[in-house]
Order: structure tokens, then C-alpha cells, then sequence
């Protein structure tokens, strides 16, 4: 297994980054970013090149968050499907409980670095301000999270942990309170005090950098699959599957197998009430390219170009755009993106606790939903790994409260009361 | 080149441009058309026409409301367009179109550009592409006989000035902090010495933005910079007391910005 966070094939000599994936990508953002953008490049090729960051970086990925994951065969999974072998790289057993920790590790490095101790992060599950919140503390960072007031309703329980960590978590009334409008705040609140602060944002999305940088910092999901698929198989995997909202599990996974044509990349987004109902999260198969966050990407918008409301019952997938290296992925025919409805993934959510002894983040049942449904011909036979990116402790109390079973504890009714007096 | 003739005129009387914004489609469609009208009246000499987006993330509380109340009356990029055309039925004051990219992407840049010449616009100015962010879209602007407004910040590198000012025509926007738009108690003393330095290194006219809300300000800014250009406290006006009163708004700045004794002309 090659080491380190580049790709064979792929050296960047200390030069600038290219910021674009084919047509997709760039930097769209107000004049006030391009400095700050700027710096972050120049620092994050400084970085690759210095073997101390590399080591720091792998000893906290090693000795903080707990990797190598594991990747685990799922055989019970395997007999409700009957088509070959499944393996479950767990990203749930990271500390935080996701994959998000593995980008705001490397991104709190980098802030570091360039002498940032201010941090500003979005969320739409919490699972990125947690890892966010986890990061800086770890750092000694002032800790700033956007989150829409929807999701500080579905996620209570992570807007307590946050908090329990030294972050101030700040509701966004404006828009549709969810993601989307996190992300405007988030970088209101950048374009306002970028010389002092560093934006963590959580997913493969946004201007360049950013998309680069939490690809790399995620792709070592991918190459430790690599790696343990070998030595337990002997053969690379038919398919990686993984969920898709902004991308950035999917990203990590898919990354060190893009240049094995044998590997089938399949992402699976949020299809909500359904495609047709239009009450959905799924850019890819649904939404034409646009700009949204700094970049060119799949977009869902209206016939004006407004960004149109996403939909799904999990918060971290619901989320209007998507990372502009899938939209490029898709459009060269090298990865395959599907969609799954909150009635499947709801569904997986418990298939998979049932049949395997682990809850998935609703994210994750997404991907689980369409293991379930799919069949030999479009899997390729197996072995699969499915990027199970998320533990779904932070869901229990939603899927609960969408089944009428009412709340198990009184954490959501905590939490809110805890936060309101500062929307 | 009506834009470039508006700052020269008002750089012969040794004066500085006022500039208001407003965003088309608020508080309503009927009262911004009357806003542009109230505007020319009050002394603008060229007005900056928002073309409302879903995510304005440039913007402060008061022009995210202002556009989120045009885009639930139905403003569309068309309905700016007619607006616009109307506007010019009766008036030739220059009127720059400012906006987030993916409304007019999405209509097609080429067929915006051509379709807001048509309506009577001078200059476009697109807030989230920065120069050489996509030199494609950027030379369709610069080839349509739009003037391509664009943003210097204070955190643009000097090295940077002479590029972003290469390709761009009319006029430069300066916004006077880093932030979003929204009106503001306090100018900063340090603007004045970052407009100079701006003005020696190009040489096109400098408006300054980002948080003038009162005549004592603009009078301050006439006094170093081309331009004054006031938005949001102009849409706090016109929410307040409607049209009347942010055109008696504008009038008290135009007033305080002709007493001003310009430092350089």
C-alpha cells in the first residue's frame, strides 16, 4: 500500500493543485476568499510535502481516532442478499463515530500550520461538527458550528455533544434550516473573519481547495480497504458502494480504486419521498450542473436557477448540491450514482442492526438500502465493500419519533431548550 | 459607455458618483421600478440592480430578507429584465446588474448578456466570480458591451489589484471590510490609505461599498473615493417608510456629499 495522502500517478512537485475536475470544481466565491483560498493551497502543498505532517497526521489517525478500521464480513448480509461476499469497512468504530473525524484532524492540522486558531464548520447530522468540536478540542481551537434549526431539532443529541466538547453551536433560521443554509453562514461568517479563521468544511464540496484537500484527508478509507480486501480475498472488489450527499465518505472510498476499471464506484443518494415526488436529495440523478458553495457541481434548482430545497429524512444527506469530483465521476462514465428513498433506507436501518449487530447512521442505510435491492448483475458478483461511514446512535431518537414510537430519553427536549435562547 | 460618462461628469465638478443598490422585486415589483425612478430623481448617478438568488451568502440579514421576499412575489431573472426595460422607458441612468452566477448560468450567460443589453443594461457585476475564476464566462461578459464590474477587497494581495482591474470596465467596487453587505456604525480609518493605494495602481474610478449608512459617512467616502454606493441601509429606508423614504434617504447623502471638498480630482 502506497503511503501518504496522494494517489500513484499523482504528484503535485510542490506546484498548485489543478482546481477543477474536467469542467467541475473551481473557485466561485466573493473576492474577499481569494487570499484565504489562496493560503490554504500554498499551505496544503507545504504540507504533502513535509514528511512531519504526514507522520503527525497518521500517528493522530492511528492513535486518536483509532485506525485502521476494520473491514468486516457481513455473512448474515450476505444471506438476505445471496449473491456473493459483503464486507463492511467500519468507519462507525472511528472515534465520533464516522468518517468525518479523518478530515477534521487533517484540516485542524493544516489550520495549525498556518496560524489559525479560530474554526468554523458546518453540519447537517452533527457527525461533522462533532468531529470538528473533537478536533479542536484536541488542538486548544475556538470552535464556531453552524447548524440549520431543523437539523438542531433531528440532531439533538449531537448538538449536545458539541457543546459538551467547548463548541458554540449556532442555529441558522435563514432558508430551508437545514445544510445548505449552514453552509451560507458558515461562509458569511468566513468572508467576515478569514484572516483569523479557518473554515473545516465537511464534505468533497465547495472552492478549491476544499474538495482536494477532504478527498485526500478521506482517502484513507479506501486505501486500508484496499489493502485488508487483498490480503483477505486475494482480489480487489467487484464494487465499492457508498452514500452520497455532498460525497465525501464516497470520495475517501472510491479514491484508491479509480484507476481499477475492474472496480465498479457506486453512490447511492437520497431519493427522499422519490424522485418524482421532487422531494428529494439526489443532484446527481436529478439536478443539472450549477454553482452553489464556490463550485461547479450537480445542483437541484428551479427553472430560474434557484437552488431548490432537498429532501431526505436522514440530515446529512439533505443537501442540494453535491462534490464537483462525482459530478465529474458520473459525466465520465467511471462512477455509477443510484438513489434510495427514506422508506428503503429506513427500512436497511433496521435490516442491518438486525442481521449484523450494528446500527447505521441513516446516511449509511442509504447505501445498505441498495445492497439490499440490488442484484448479482449490477454488483458484479462480489466480493463488495460497502462504506459503512457512521454508527446510528445519533438517529435512534429521530427514527423513533418518525415511527410514533416516542422518545426512549429526554435528550431532545434537553437540547432544544438548551440552545434556543440564541436563535 | 454610459457608466464610464457618468463618473467623468462627476469627476469634473470635482464631486463623487452616489450609487445606490436596491433588489429588484422588493419591497415589491411595482415599488422597486419606483425605487429606480426615485433614485435617478434623488441624484443617483448610477444604480445597482439586484437580480434576487435562493443563497446570498455574500449578503447580511438585510438584503438575504430583501431577496427572500422578491423570490416569494415571484421575481425571476426575466422579471428583473422587464423591470430594467421599463426603468428605461423614461430614464438613462446607468443601471449595472449585481448578482450571484447561477441564476444567469442557468439562463445561459451568452443569452443573459445579450438579452440585458437589450433591456438597457450598462455593466454587470457577478458577486461569486472573482477574475480568472473561468476565463470563458469572464470574456463573455467582456465581449457582450457590459461593462464587468468587479470586487477588490481588503484582503485582495497588492499583486492582485493590477489583475482583477486587467479585465474589468466602469467602475471597481471596494468593499471598505471583509464581511457581508449590511449597514455599519463605523467606517474604518485605515480606508482611505487602501483607496489610494488602489487608485495608484489602476485606473478606473473606485466606488466603495460595504456599510455606508449615514450622510457623515458618504460624505467621508466622497472625500477619497469616486463613488459612494450604499445597499442595505437604503433597503432599511424603503422597508421602513417605502419608496418616499429612501429616496429622501438618498437625497440626505447626495446633499452631504456636495459639501465635500474632494482631496484629489
Amino acid at each position: 500500500m502506497k503511503k501518504g495522502l496522494q494517489r500513484k500517478g499523482e504528484s503535485l512537485g510542490g506546484s498548485i493543485p489543478e482546481r477543477r475536475f474536467g469542467r467541475f470544481g473551481g473557485r466561485y466565491v466573493p473576492e474577499t476568499l481569494i487570499a484565504a483560498l489562496d493560503e490554504l493551497e500554498v499551505a496544503y502543498v507545504a504540507a504533502l510535502a513535509d514528511p512531519e505532517f504526514q507522520s503527525e497526521f497518521d500517528a493522530l489517525l492511528r492513535d486518536f481516532v483509532g485506525r485502521p478500521s476494520p473491514l468486516t464480513r457481513a455473512r448474515r448480509l450476505e444471506g438476505a442478499v445471496g449473491w456473493g461476499a459483503i464486507y463492511l469497512k467500519r468507519e462507525d468504530l472511528n472515534h465520533t463515530g464516522a468518517h468525518k473525524i479523518n478530515n477534521t484532524i487533517g484540516q485542524a492540522l493544516l489550520a495549525r500550520r498556518m496560524g489559525k486558531r479560530r474554526i468554523i464548520a458546518e453540519t447537517g447530522a452533527g457527525q461533522h461538527g462533532v468531529a470538528t468540536a473533537t478536533a479542536c478540542a484536541l488542538f486548544d481551537m475556538e470552535c464556531v458550528v453552524y447548524m440549520g434549526t431543523e437539523d438542531v431539532e433531528r440532531q439533538a443529541l449531537n448538538v449536545f455533544r458539541m457543546e459538551l466538547l467547548g463548541a458554540d453551536v449556532r442555529p441558522v433560521e435563514s432558508g430551508t434550516r437545514t445544510l445548505k443554509d449552514a453552509t451560507n453562514e458558515a461562509i458569511r461568517d468566513w468572508v467576515t473573519n478569514v484572516r483569523t479563521t479557518h473554515y473545516i468544511i465537511g464534505s468533497v464540496v465547495g472552492p478549491a481547495p476544499f474538495p482536494r484537500i477532504v478527498r485526500d484527508f478521506q482517502s484513507v478509507i479506501g486505501r486500508e480497504a484496499r489493502e485488508q480486501i487483498l490480503a483477505t480475498e486475494g482480489r480487489l472488489p467487484s464494487a465499492i458502494v457508498a452514500c452520497v450527499g455532498g460525497g465525501s465518505n464516497a470520495m475517501g472510498a472510491f479514491h484508491a480504486f479509480v484507476d481499477d476499471p475492474e472496480v465498479a464506484l457506486i453512490g447511492v443518494e437520497a431519493a427522499g419521498e422519490g424522485i418524482a415526488s421532487g422531494r428529494h436529495s439526489a443532484s446527481l440523478a436529478a439536478g443539472t450542473p450549477g454553482i452553489l458553495h464556490g463550485s461547479l457541481s450537480y445542483l437541484l434548482q428551479d427553472a430560474d436557477g434557484q437552488v431548490a430545497p432537498a429532501h431526505s429524512i436522514s440530515a446529512g444527506l439533505d443537501y442540494p448540491g453535491v462534490g464537483p469530483e462525482h459530478s465529474f465521476l458520473k459525466e465520465a462514465g467511471r462512477a455509477r450514482y443510484v438513489s434510495v428513498t427514506d422508506g428503503a433506507a429506513l427500512e436497511a436501518f433496521h435490516r442491518l442492526s438486525e442481521l449484523e449487530g450494528i446500527i447505521p447512521a441513516l446516511e449509511t442505510a442509504h447505501a445498505v438500502a441498495y445492497l439490499l435491492g440490488a442484484g448479482r448483475d449490477e454488483i458484479g458478483g462480489g466480493p463488495v465493500i460497502l462504506c459503512l461511514s457512521g454508527r446510528g446512535d445519533k438517529d435512534v431518537a429521530h427514527v423513533a419519533r418518525v415511527e410514533g414510537r416516542g422518545l426512549p430519553q429526554d435528550s431532545h427536549a434537553l437540547v432544544t431548550h438548551r440552545t434556543a435562547g440564541r436563535v | 459607455m454610459r457608466i464610464a460618462a457618468a463618473f467623468a461628469e462627476r469627476r469634473a465638478k470635482g464631486e463623487a458618483a452616489l450609487i445606490p443598490y436596491s433588489c429588484a422585486g422588493f419591497p415589491s415589483r411595482q415599488e422597486s421600478l419606483e425605487l429606480l425612478h426615485a433614485a435617478a430623481g434623488a441624484g443617483a448617478d448610477l444604480i445597482e440592480l439586484g437580480i434576487p438568488f435562493s443563497d446570498p451568502l455574500a449578503d447580511g440579514p438585510t438584503i438575504q430578507k430583501a431577496t427572500f421576499e422578491a423570490l416569494r412575489k415571484g421575481m425571476t431573472v426575466r422579471g428583473v429584465l422587464d423591470v430594467l426595460r421599463e426603468f428605461r422607458r423614461s430614464a438613462d441612468t446607468p443601471v449595472v446588474l449585481m448578482t450571484y452566477l447561477n441564476p444567469i448560468y442557468h439562463f445561459g450567460l451568452e443569452a443573459f448578456v445579450s438579452a440585458a443589453r437589450e433591456a438597457g443594461a450598462d455593466g454587470l457585476l457577478i458577486t461569486d466570480l472573482p477574475a480568472n475564476a473561468d476565463p470563458e464566462l469572464e470574456e463573455t461578459v467582456q465581449g457582450s458591451g457590459l461593462d464587468l464590474i468587479r470586487l477588490l477587497a481588503p484582503t485582495t494581495s497588492t499583486d492582485r489589484i493590477p489583475v482583477v482591474a486587467s479585465g474589468a470596465s466602469g467602475y471597481l467596487y471596494y468593499l471598505s471590510r471583509t464581511g457581508v453587505t449590511g449597514a455599519r456604525t463605523e467606517l474604518r480609518v485605515e480606508l482611505a490609505r487602501e483607496i489610494e493605494a488602489i487608485r495608484a495602481a489602476v485606473d478606473l474610478p473606485v466606488a466603495v461599498g460595504f456599510g455606508v449608512s449615514t450622510p457623515e459617512h458618504a460624505a467621508l467616502l466622497a472625500e477619497v473615493a469616486d463613488g459612494v454606493i450604499v445597499g442595505s441601509a437604503l433597503l432599511d429606508a424603503v422597508g421602513a417608510g417605502g419608496v418616499s423614504k429612501g429616496a429622501a434617504f438618498l437625497s440626505s447623502l447626495r446633499a452631504a456629499m456636495d459639501g465635500v471638498v474632494r482631496q484629489r480630482s
